[in-house]
């Protein structure tokens, strides 16, 4: 990272992290998800709740925790977000760029490099069917 | 081909699938015991991974022993212990054995089982996990890197009809089956409503034309083990009142036995289902009871050859 993008990682840490939680994985996608971080939840899972949400709603792994999802999944419903927010919630997100960790997602959005995914999960579309 | 695929595209077919319980010691001999009770009575047999978080014998060893038995085997794939390199590779390398099922889940937490200490890695989720499988049949693995000739598998995955949010777990089935899930085999379900609710939701998306939903059905001795299952297993609420009901019975045993039997007489009634999914903790012979009181004839001795081993074709990707 040269000065410049280091600036503005420490400039999206500073507004995100109070607001969201945000764990500076570079590739951010709040607006799909109910607005509500999904490396907050403890599997770092990107696709929606696991299967041992709780019967309160609790985390499986932090019982005293909403579930993230459960609380990403209600705000997508109920939060005023512009129609096609909503609609991405339903799309599978493709499994995190581990070399993104720490990069600002306000950049990798602007030069696209958030939205590059491996050739095999591109691929993968038809689901080998 | 997958003997499973096959069976999933015969309409009318119901299916049994179990899981097999989990092997430690006791070599070859033990999981050949533990076959040998189940191969009368089921069509396909899972090898779980760490199960409940606790290490076992590996899933690909398990279900390379299930193929060299003649059985079917279903290898599930957690994504807690392994990150995406090892996942492509357990799927890769158990289709050299002609292990073409493929079932694939989130995982329990590392803090369910007996080494909480442990690291959870989650490198992929559930659904990530499936499209990479899916990959894999299209002859790529994730980097795009060709595999040829491409193994030939039949993809499933799980889910929970019964976890919050009700209304979204649908929808999250949907996916999976979108990511490339022919089969889903649900985790248990103490509130039939619920159940009910989810597979009606599934036939109005049109989820049973894409996967095939199979309940799980759990055969426990008695009350100990739902009580177990209410307060440990986070994901599983059994209701105060199905607990009194075999706690408060004559004969624990038997009423824990009949739950079962009407949880999957009722299954079986729903809408996209095509068959149950057992697990075994009684060890006793209610396998063979439940599938004949469902008066269930299992595909082995349905078909007029029971061949055990088959050459395990490749080369394309199995389609339904």
């Amino acid at each position: 990272m040269g000065p410049v993008e280091k600036v503005v990682a420490a400039a999206e840490h500073l507004v995100k992290k109070p607001v969201w939680g945000c764990r500076m994985c570079g590739q951010c996608v709040l607006h799909s998800t109910g607005m509500t971080c999904p490396m907050t939840c403890p599997k770092t899972l990107r696709n929606g709740p696991c299967g041992g949400v709780r019967e309160d709603g609790g985390c499986e792994v932090v019982p005293d925790m909403q579930c993230v999802w459960l609380k990403g999944y209600r705000r997508s419903v109920d939060l005023p977000l512009p129609r096609v927010w909503k609609a991405e919630f339903q799309h599978l997100r493709p499994p995190v760029d581990n070399t993104l960790r720490g990069t600002s997602s306000w950049i990798n959005v602007a030069t696209g490099r958030d939205r590059r995914t491996p050739v095999g999960w591109s691929d993968g579309s038809d689901g080998g069917h | 081909m997958s003997r499973l695929s096959t069976l999933l595209a015969a309409p009318g077919a119901t299916v049994v699938t179990a899981e097999l319980p989990t092997v430690d010691g006791g070599g070859l001999r033990l999981v050949h015991e533990m076959l040998d009770r189940l191969e009368p009575y089921v069509d396909a047999v899972n090898a779980t991974d760490n199960a409940a978080a606790h290490a076992h014998a590996s899933n690909v060893a398990i279900a390379i022993a299930i193929a060299d038995y003649g059985l079917e085997p279903v290898l599930q794939i957690s994504c807690r212990d392994k990150n995406r390199l090892a996942l492509e590779a357990d799927i890769v390398g158990a289709a050299l054995h002609g292990v073409e099922n493929v079932c694939c889940m989130t995982g329990d937490d590392v803090t369910a089982g007996d080494e909480p200490e442990a690291r959870r890695v989650f490198d992929v989720d559930g659904p990530q996990a499936i499209r990479v499988a899916a990959a894999i049949a299209g002859g790529r693995y994730l980097s795009g890197r060709p595999i040829t000739p491409a193994p030939a598998l039949f993809l499933g995955a799980v889910e929970n009809a019964a976890a919050p949010p009700l209304d979204y777990r649908v929808a999250r089935a949907q996916t999976k089956a979108d990511a490339g899930a022919r089969f889903l085999q649900l985790q248990i379900c103490y509130h039939p409503d619920r159940l009910e609710a989810f597979t009606a939701g599934a036939a109005r998306s049109g989820l049973p034309r894409k996967a095939a939903l199979l309940p799980t059905i759990c055969l426990v001795r008695g009350a100990r083990a739902l009580r177990f299952m209410h307060e440990k297993v986070a994901g599983i609420d059994v209701p105060a009142d199905t607990i009194s009901r075999i706690e408060s019975a004559p004969d624990q045993r038997e009423a824990a036995y009949r739950l079962a039997l009407e949880q999957a007489q009722h299954a079986l009634t729903l809408p996209g289902v095509r068959g149950i999914h057992l697990t075994d903790f009684r060890h006793d012979d209610s396998v063979g009871r439940l599938v004949s009181d469902l008066g269930l004839v299992p595909s082995r001795s349905r078909s007029s050859t029971t061949t055990t081993k088959e050459t395990h074709g490749h080369g394309s990707a199995v389609a339904v």
